[in-house]
Parts: structure tokens; sequence; C-alpha cells
């Protein structure tokens, strides 16, 4: 699956491991959420960053003492229509400060970019190719948002109040 | 009315170019129709039984004529000349071809109207009262709210990826209009002590296989909180909704499952995070919103004016004005119901002349505007009660003066086996037998206020749970046949009815339904005793010994 991030796509330094696949030497690696808590320590202390892949039926709220510690955190989602991700990832960038990779994982295709990147995520393993081809103009598309997340874009009430107020000026 | 702006447009605009891209990718098969299910059903698009079906939303039930008129274009150009209006505020088209969808919705963006979240698991259309802004004592005008969660909720990053569907409705009145007792959300603007406008919150209503009346969740959340409760409510729904089981990933299992207490906890904690976040709403906003409202310029009009006077003495006329027309909250004007239940037909449609020849009675006797009620009627709501008499024969004409709002051939009806793919039984067919049984005005009149209402599947988008009569059509090997309730209803008093006995055969309905009502006509202690106080007073009992003594 491409990755796609900062907007183009990349090759993945990431080694995904399994549950009992044997820890590389070094280079990075991707960990599903139960071995990392199994062995966090032992596993930041190697040379090569560390990333986490967290189920989306998993709280959130267990990873936040090693936020400061992991390059990645993967969200997953099972199928498209599965969307307890998008709560997990706000929570993590909004909540709680995290500001290393955000990476979705699973189902993803090029209708949810959008979406996903209001949530936080920074990074996509996108499923097909010609979607992750798709990225920039995709991500694109919308140019009006009505609610506000951590992404830091302007709502659209918050845009009515600043033409108001320039209206304003001078009257 | 409320204008949407540049950025509205905007945002609309940029969808319909979205979508056309998707109707693309699936027509040469880039998308396969599992991927494009998900996002067809975000712009209210279904595979039903014949023909995909096109459903536009209409928030809050407020259209200005242009509006109506294009959904008239859209029926005419695109479908089969005629739309259907549902119990949520919507219209559906039956007859529609994917590749001209683009093109459909298109042609209501130029008029501010869309499609989004028509369907899907996502937060649907926000509803609220047909007579929002016009009824007497109201709070106050409750779509100033649903438009401000309307905004919020359309498009949101978080929760366009539900466990299940998710319904909003708003209500503003002592009398429930909105039905918000069966809402996922229901929401009922009240006044605090100090004078603050703020919302009673109740939480995981629904009908269906699993029919609950919604609980009290708060009994008081400010204005300026509103969107950080709702926010609370989802995220903690998204996060823990059964996503196991479709029959039992909406809100209202989760809540019954936890418990309403151990629910509102988690809401409240999750809250707390967030209220005093970018959420929060302050009364600039509020009167923002507020401002893009724009109300008729009344006229000082007498309480009783010549016109109306004289047309008294047809009883036709009268007949007509005595459950079509409701009280104004200005002095010499009138809100009034228009019925889309003629003798003979389904309950809700409209043809694209009729739309048409509406928008101009709006634009001539209504300040330009039309509601659309969940009973499936429209309402004209500010008309001058000295053109009364005139509007009512040119509705008349146009088979829109029916006199059976609220009578017995009110009825509200899913589309059932003949359009929609999900049922198990026809609701129509039993609908216009119904309402040919029942034609006779005098009778209608004498049984007085009495709403049935059919589904034709467990799914009960036709609201028989809460019908004073519920009518649900099940599949028995091979069989279409009938269970009956009596006693529910959908207002500030909910409840759900109560099943009377085994389902009858497809032929013995419209004679069931005759035996209730005579029992009724028989039981009743005084003719002011509406159907529902005598099922109250009595039970079921008498009701099921009349239907089965002698089946």
């Amino acid at each position: 699956m491409p990755l796609v991030n900062g907007g183009k796509i990349v090759d993945d330094s990431f080694v995904k491991l399994a549950v009992d696949t044997p820890l590389p030497e070094s280079g990075d690696i991707l960990v599903p959420a139960e071995r990392f808590l199994g062995e966090a320590d032992a596993l930041l202390k190697r040379a090569g960053k560390v990333g986490v892949i967290w189920p989306n039926s998993r709280d959130i709220s267990e990873l936040v003492p090693y936020l400061g510690k992991l390059a990645v955190v993967a969200l997953v989602f099972p199928t498209f229509r599965d969307g307890r991700a998008y709560s997990q990832a706000r929570l993590l960038r909004e909540r709680y400060n995290y500001r290393g990779e955000l990476r979705a994982t699973g189902q993803v295709l090029r209708d949810q970019f959008v979406f996903m990147l209001r949530a936080g995520f920074d990074a996509f393993d996108v499923k097909k190719q010609a979607d992750a081809e798709a990225f920039m103009q995709t991500a694109k598309r919308y140019s009006v948002f009505y609610q506000p997340t951590g992404d830091g874009r302007i709502t659209a009430l918050h845009r009515r109040m600043q033409l108001r107020h320039s209206e304003g000026v001078g009257t | 009315m409320y204008a949407y702006d540049e950025i509205d447009r905007t945002l609309v605009n940029e969808r319909v170019s979205e979508f056309r891209d998707q109707v693309k990718r699936r027509l040469s098969g880039e998308l396969n129709e599992d991927e494009f299910k998900m996002l067809r059903l975000q712009n209210g698009v279904y595979l039903q039984l014949h023909a995909y079906m096109f459903r536009v939303a209409i928030p809050y039930g407020t259209l200005a004529t242009n509006q109506l008129r294009a959904l008239a274009h859209v029926a005419r150009k695109y479908d089969r000349g005629y739309g259907h209006f549902t119990t949520r505020q919507n219209i559906q088209f039956n007859w529609i071809k994917l590749a001209e969808l683009p093109d459909a919705l298109a042609d209501l963006a130029e008029v501010g109207i869309h499609a989004m979240q028509t369907s899907g698991n996502n937060m649907r259309n926000v509803t609220s009262d047909q007579w929002a802004g016009v009824a007497p004592g109201e709070i106050e005008d409750p779509r100033i709210w649903s438009e401000l969660i309307r905004q919020h909720t359309t498009l949101h990053p978080e929760f366009s990826f539900l466990p299940r569907k998710f319904k909003i409705a708003i209500t503003a009145s002592d009398h429930d209009r909105a039905a918000i007792r069966i809402h996922d959300i229901g929401l009922r603007l009240i006044k605090n002590e100090k004078g603050e406008t703020g919302f009673e919150v109740l939480v995981g209503g629904g009908l269906g296989r699993t029919p609950f009346i919604a609980k009290t969740i708060k009994h008081f959340v400010h204005g300026r909180d509103i969107l950080s409760y709702i926010e609370a409510i989802l995220r903690v729904y998204n996060q823990y909704g059964r996503r196991d089981n479709i029959y039992k990933a909406r809100i209202k299992i989760l809540v019954h499952e936890l418990g309403i207490e151990k629910f509102s906890r988690e809401v409240e904690d999750e809250w707390q995070h967030i209220r005093n976040s970018s959420l929060q709403i302050d009364d600039e906003v509020i009167e923002d919103i507020r401002s893009r409202f724009t109300y008729p310029a009344y006229e000082k009009l007498p309480h009783m004016p010549d016109e109306l006077r004289q047309a008294a003495a047809d009883p036709d006329f009268e007949a007509w004005r005595k459950n079509s027309v409701a009280p104004h909250k200005v002095q010499g004007y009138s809100i009034v119901t228009v019925s889309l239940k003629p003798t003979g037909g389904p309950p809700g449609d409209a043809t694209a002349e009729q739309m048409d020849a509406l928008a101009d009675l709006a634009d001539k006797y209504s300040f330009s505007e039309i509601r659309v009620g969940h009973e499936q009627n429209l309402a004209l709501p500010h008309v001058a009660k000295r053109d009364l008499p005139a509007l009512w024969k040119a509705l008349d004409r146009l088979g829109l003066a029916t006199p059976n709002v609220n009578l017995i051939t009110d009825i509200i009806a899913c589309p059932g086996l003949d359009y929609c793919s999900l049922a198990n039984a026809r609701s129509i067919p039993i609908a216009q037998e119904l309402t040919r049984r029942f034609a006779n005005h005098e009778l209608a009149n004498l049984i007085g206020r009495l709403h049935i209402n059919i589904s034709g599947c467990i799914n009960a988008c036709g609201h028989h749970h809460v019908g004073h009569i519920g009518i649900l059509g099940v599949e028995k090997n091979g069989e279409e046949v009938y269970q009956i309730t009596i006693g529910g209803r959908a207002d500030e008093n909910a409840a759900l009815g109560t099943l009377i006995g085994p389902g009858v055969k497809f032929d013995e309905v419209a004679d069931v339904i005759e035996d209730v009502v005579e029992a009724y006509l028989a039981l009743r202690e005084r003719p002011e005793e509406l159907f529902m106080d005598t099922v109250k007073r009595l039970g079921v009992e008498p009701f099921k010994e009349r239907v089965y003594a002698t089946r």
C-alpha cells in the first residue's frame, strides 16, 4: 500500500512487526499495541524509531505516557465504514497534544482524506495507488468547514464574523 | 426564511463536484459497489426495488418558493413528474438515473438545496416544528438553533462514519410537532429561571425493531454549550456504540444497555473536557444566524375580516377551515396546512404541477414560504385571514384542499413494498383503501382527531408504533400480514402503541380498522372524548374483543 506523507507518496521507513516477529537489530519499527505495551521499555531503548499500531477498540488514553517517545501512531480503519479512529485521532491531537506522525491504516480511500486531515491525520497508508496519486487534488476539494477541530482551519461561523467585522470598519 | 450566503453556497457546490467525480469513478468501475454505496448514501442515493431513489433534505422543513420550483423541476426533468414527502422533512424521487444525479444535484444547488447526509451512518437532516417561527407561544424560533446544528453536523470530520444513522429534532413549543421523543437526540428549547435560553436534552428515542421513547439526559444545557454537549454525546456513541450487529447499533441500544445514569456520566465526563473549547457559541454567532432569517413584513389586520365572515356560510369552506387553518402568532394571519392526502391517493405525493402551482400560491398568499411537516403534509405559514377563501378555492382546484388534516384519512405511510427494497408488505394500497372507506367527511369529523400510521416493515418509516392506530405489515409464510397497535402517539406525551392481537390479512385490514373505530364510537363517553382518551381510559381489551370476537 502506498504511503502518503506531507502530501506526497513516500517510501515507508517503518517495518511492521507482528506480535511474534523477532526484533530486528536496527531500523524503524511499527509494533502492535499489545506487544508495545508489553515491551515498551526495551523497544524504546533500541536504536531506530518506534511506532505503534493502535486498534480502534482500545482506549487511547493508555498510550498517553508514551506519546512523547513515539514517532508514529497508526490508527486502524478495519473498514471505511468504521469511524472510531476519527475520535481517537482528535483525542490524540486535541486533548493529549500528540505531535508525532498520525497515520491512517486499513481501508483508506481518497473519499476519506478530507475527514482524516481534519481529524488530525498527516500520513496515510492508502489502499489504491490511484487514490494515493490523487491525494493533493482530493485534499483540496473543500474550502469551507463548519466545525472547529484541532486542524486550525477557520470555520464558516468565524469567517462570517471576520467578514462582518471588516465590513463594519468605518461605518 | 434563512438565506444561504456565499460560504454555504461554496460548500454545497464543492459537494456536488465531489459527488460528480464519485459517480464517474463508479460508472468507470474504479469504485466497486461496496465502496460506492457508502458515498452515494451520504448523498441521499439509495438503490431501491426498481431504480435509484434520491432523497433531498429540507432542513427544519422550510422551503422558499424558488426551492419548491426547483424540486418540481427535478421531478419533471429527471423523474416521472412527482415527488414523495417523507416523515423526516425530506422529499424522495423514485425513478432517477445514476448518471443524471450529479446534474440534478447541481440544479438544486443553484437554489441552496442539497442531499447531504439524507442517508448513511451519519448525522441526518435536522428536523423541527413545521410551524416554527409562526406558532403562538413558542420560546423562540427553533430554526435558529436548528440551523446552527445543521451547519455543525454537515460533513463533520469525526462523525461521518457512525455505528448507525443519527437523527436530531428540535421543538420550541409546549405542543411537540417535531416528535422529539422518537429521535436519537431530542431538544426542547426552554428558558431557565434567569431567563437564559437553553435546552432540555433527550436521548435514545427511536422506532424500528426495538422502539424506545427518549429519556431526559439533562434538564438544562445552556444555548452556548449545546454544540459541545451534542459533540460529547456523539463521541461517546461513536466509540462505544455497537458495530457488531446492525440491529443493535443505534444509540437507543447503547443508552438502554448502559442505563441512562451511566450513559449520562460518560457524556458528562467527555463534556467537561470540551465544553470550554472553541465549540462554545457566543451570542454574536447566534445573532449572526438570527440575522439571516428574514420574517415577513406583516400588515396590521383585523382579527375577523369580512371575507372570512362571508365565506363562513359555505359549509365546504368551513369544513376545510376547521381542520386546515391554525392560529398564527400575528393577529389577522393563519397557518394553513395543505393536505397531501387526497381520497385514494398515496400519502405525501405531490406532482410537479402541484408543486409549481403551490409555489405560485405561496408567492401570492404566504410571503413566498412553504413548510414541510413530518405528517407528510405541506403548510403555508403566513396567510392573511382575508385571503383564506380565495386560497381555499385555488387549493381545491389543485386537489390540495382535502378537508382531512388530523382526521382518520390524514394517514402517515411509508412507501412499502411498491417502492422499497426493505419492505415486506404493501403500505400505500392499505392507506388508499382506508381513505376511500372513510371518505365521508361527516363520519370522519364525527370520529375526530385520529392518526393512522402504516409501515411496510419493522424499520418503521411510517412510525406505526406512535400512531393512534398503528399498522405494521410483515411477511408470514409468503403472505402479507398486518399487526394492529393502538394508543401510540408522537407528541409531548409520546407513547408506544399496544398490540391488540394476532396479525390480519391484507384484505381484512380496512374491515378491522372499521371495527376499531366502531368500537371507539360505541365506547366513548361523550363526543369530545377522543380516540386516544378512550384507549387510555379502557385499555386495549374492549377493542380486541370487538375485532377478534367474530374472526
